[in-house]
This record gives structure tokens, sequence and C-alpha cells, in this order.
């Protein structure tokens, strides 16, 4: 469904991706972890066209987006985006929230709109908050809103760049219990998180990087059982002890 | 010190006989005032809004032509401007509109020559707070409207604007209180506003004290009246749950 060939990426002359290859497949919910400034947000907002890479290529569904007649607003409509510091628009309502893309960008009509966004709201148990604003709630309520307002887009691949990292320790969890009920139903997800019991928990693959390499790509028990690199095995010892 | 207080002069019918009164004259003027300040604000907002979109829009060309018309219309003296436009601009274009521009009434003339001079003099400060205001956003409300697929003016228009005018509100409340005195600068082109009215009381009454301090309490009146207004709007685009704007 997505996959990533030989990507790399510079800043000026610093050089922040090398050569990265991975791919997932549909329904396959895949973890990237490593240490910070290792690129693994720079590597998940490439898939949308959020940032430009110099080298490679990235498909989605065996398009590449590099094709001339890619329209990026129309490529990342089909690829939802969850962001650390969740980017509710505060000057909207939650329900606001969930019903501006889809009618500004796939003109629902506001009935229609504002039914799919209540049943969002609903699955992320947030009904009774429609009314209220992003700085109303708290940053568990807001993520969840968030995550709530990427799938009323009807994304076909759900990216995730350090979902629960701003977020108190005591709703950490209940932000995860939505990602892992999206994964459960068989989304595609490609989440960046330091969160490794929910990696364990819902990871088909795990991706390990450090330094803007990819040093390791394994199933998820593999990985955490018997990590082959050392850096992984390194990376695991501290986070785990 | 010898000057004759005389407060009546004011309700005296003119001299030019025209049936109004001197106060008849002020409550004109300031009518007129309060329109150019209210039409010249307008208009900056519109030109500063456009060339401040221009500003912040992610690109080279877009950004220099906004910044061309900051360093135009905010490093030449108001008054020069106010000359440029009444004087040059009708002889440098095409000789039609320029015949069309001076066969106008010359009242009107002058009022519309002085709502374009403050309006795009204004209009450039007010590009330079909405450039501020959009680049004082944080970065990833750009990034999550595009990535719910918002194309760049309908992320410009539903998403940045929006927060953008709340922010600046404070700053445009100031620069349209500046405007409705710096549209005295107007008399100058002959438009008879509050303070064109003032000087020609003085010369037909050759009462000073009485025309000017009635005059300042008009424009403190008028002042008054636009914070109001603006506190009006501030409090009825306020958000539940956050400070100020």
């Amino acid at each position: 469904m997505i996959a990533l060939k030989n990507v790399s990426k510079w800043y000026e002359d610093f050089q922040a991706l090398h050569d990265c290859s991975v791919a997932v497949e549909k329904g396959e919910v895949v973890i990237f972890c490593g240490p910070s400034g290792s690129g693994k947000s720079t590597l998940i907002k490439l898939i949308n066209g959020l940032e430009d890479f110099q080298k490679g290529d990235i498909l989605f569904k065996g398009k590449s987006i590099r094709d001339r007649d890619v329209r990026l607003p129309e490529w990342r409509r089909r690829i939802g985006m969850v962001f650390q510091h969740f980017e509710l628009f505060p000057h909207l309502s939650v329900l606001g929230n969930l019903t501006i893309a889809q009618q500004k960008v796939l003109k629902r009509d506001a009935a229609e709109a504002e039914h799919k966004a209540m049943a969002l709201l609903d699955r992320v148990g947030l009904r009774a908050h429609a009314g209220k604003y992003p700085s109303q709630l708290s940053g568990g309520q807001q993520q969840r809103v968030a995550i709530a307002r990427s799938l009323s887009m009807d994304p076909e691949v759900m990216l995730f760049d350090e979902p629960t990292s701003a977020l108190d320790p005591e709703m950490i969890s209940e932000v995860l219990a939505v990602m892992v009920e999206l994964a459960q139903e068989g989304m595609t997800m490609l989440c960046v998180t330091h969160e490794m019991g929910f990696a364990r928990q819902v990871a088909d693959r795990v991706v390990f990087m450090d330094a803007g390499t990819i040093v390791e790509t394994a199933g998820a028990e593999a990985f955490f059982s018997a990590p082959q690199s050392d850096r992984a095995r390194d990376f695991l010892g501290r986070l785990l002890l | 010190m010898g000057y004759n207080w005389n407060w009546g002069v004011l309700l005296q019918p003119v001299a030019t006989g025209e049936g109004a009164t001197y106060l008849g004259w002020i409550l004109h003027g300031l009518l007129l005032t309060a329109a150019l300040t209210l039409a010249a604000w307008l208009l900056a907002l519109l030109v500063g809004t456009a060339f401040g979109i221009l500003r912040a829009w992610p690109s080279r060309l877009c950004d220099a032509i906004g910044a061309t018309y900051v360093s135009l219309f905010r490093n030449v003296p108001l008054i020069v401007q106010f000359f440029i436009w009444f004087f040059v601009v009708p002889e440098v274009l095409p000789t039609a509109i320029g015949d069309w521009i001076k066969s106008i009434t010359p009242s009107t003339q002058v009022f519309v020559v002085s709502v374009l001079a403050l309006g795009f003099f204004t209009g450039a400060r007010i590009c330079e707070q909405v450039r501020a205001g959009i680049a004082a956003l944080p970065p990833g409300q750009l990034q999550a409207a595009q990535a719910l697929g918002f194309r760049l003016p309908q992320t410009f228009r539903h998403i940045l604007l929006p927060q953008c005018f709340r922010r600046i509100l404070p700053p445009l409340t100031s620069e349209f209180l500046i405007i409705s005195k710096n549209s005295a600068v107007a008399s100058t082109i002959g438009l008879l506003e509050l303070s064109g009215q003032a000087r020609q009381l003085v010369d037909f009454t050759a009462q000073p004290y009485e025309s000017f301090i009635v005059v300042t309490l008009a424009y403190i009146g008028l002042n008054i009246v636009i914070l109001r207004l603006m506190e009006w709007i501030q409090r009825r685009i306020r958000l539940p749950g956050m400070m100020g704007a």
C-alpha cells in the first residue's frame, strides 16, 4: 500500500535520511521507533508530502508521489495524519473541527458531515463535547478529537507522529485505546511512538531507526524478544529497564 | 489675556448665508471625517489583507510583491502620498481616465482621493500585521490543514486568517483610531472635514479657542465610538476558554 524506496533527504548539507526503504501492506500496523533525532518523524511526514526529499521514491498504491499528475491535496486527503501537538483548529468547535474539511474538501453537505462527525465522536467517546472548543478539553481529549477529525476524511492509511508524547501519563492510555481499536479494525497504520507496550500489543512490524538510517525491520515479536542489531538492543534495554 | 470668549458664536448663522450655523459646519465636518475614516479603514483592511497574504504565501515572488508595496507606501510621508494621489496620479493615468477623474465634482474627487491615500498608506501597516499574525501561528496549523487535503487558498481562508485576525484585532483597532486622526491631512487638498472646518471657522469668526475646543471634543467623541465598536467586535469573536482575543 505504501512503499518508500531508497529515500534520502538533506537539510542543506546535513543528511537527515539515508537510503530508507519500507513497504507497508494493507491492514498492517508498523511502528517506527528509535532515539530522538533519528529521522522517524521526518520519514512519516514525507509520506503525505509535508516534507520533501531529494532522492528515492514514495509509492501509495503503486503510484509515485513524484508523478506529474499527482495533486498533493488529493493525495493527502486519502492519508490521515495525527500530530504530536494535536493541531486542532482553536477557532472552531469540536464539531467544526470535524466537519470543516468534510465540507470544504470532500464537498459533503452540512447534515452529512455533521452526522459523520457525531458518529466518530461517539466512537472516541466525546459526543458530549461536540459543542466545546479545543482549549476547553484536556490533552487526551484533544488528541482523540484529532484522530476523529482525521478519520472523518475516510483515509485509507493513518500516520501517527508521536501521538502521545505531549500528553500527561494518565491521558496516554485513553488515546492508545482509540488507536488499538483502530488497529484491530484493520486500519493500515504507520506510527512513530515511544510507547513500547502499545507497540507490542498492536504492531505487525517494527522499524528501528538511528541517525537517519533504518537499522532494523522485524516482526514485532521478533524485535522485542530478540533484536538483531546492537543499537536496537541497547535502545530497548534502556527503555524497558 | 484679553481674549473675548463667545460660545454663542457656534449657534450663529454662517456668514456665507446658506442657512447653516457654525456648529452645523462642525457637525458636517465630523460626519465627513467619520465617513472618510470608515471607508479608508475598510480599504486598508482589504488592501492590507491582500498584500499580507502575498507576504505570507510560500512563494518568493509573492513575498517580493508584498514587500515592495510595503516599502513604497510605508516610507513616504502621508502628506506626500496625498499630493501624489491628487496631483500626479490623474496625469499619469491614460488620458481618458484622467479626464474622467477631473470631470467628477471636486468635493467627490477630493473625498475619493483621501480614501485612496489613507487606505493604501494604512494598508501597508496592516499588511505587516497580517503577515506577522500568520507567521505567529504554530506551523502545525498549516500542516494539519494540508494533511486534511485543504488547498493552500482554502487553508488561508478557513484556518489561518480567522486565527490571524483574532490575534491582530488590538493593532487593527489602533490603525482605525490612527486613521481617524490622519484623516485631517485631507484638509490640505481641500476636503472640509473636521479640522478643515475648524480652520474655516477661525477664518470666519475669529474665535480660534472655541472652534478648536469643539473640534477636539468631536475627535475624542469619534475615537470613543470607534473604541466601543472594536470592543464589541472583540467580544463577539472571543473564543470560549481563551483569554483575550
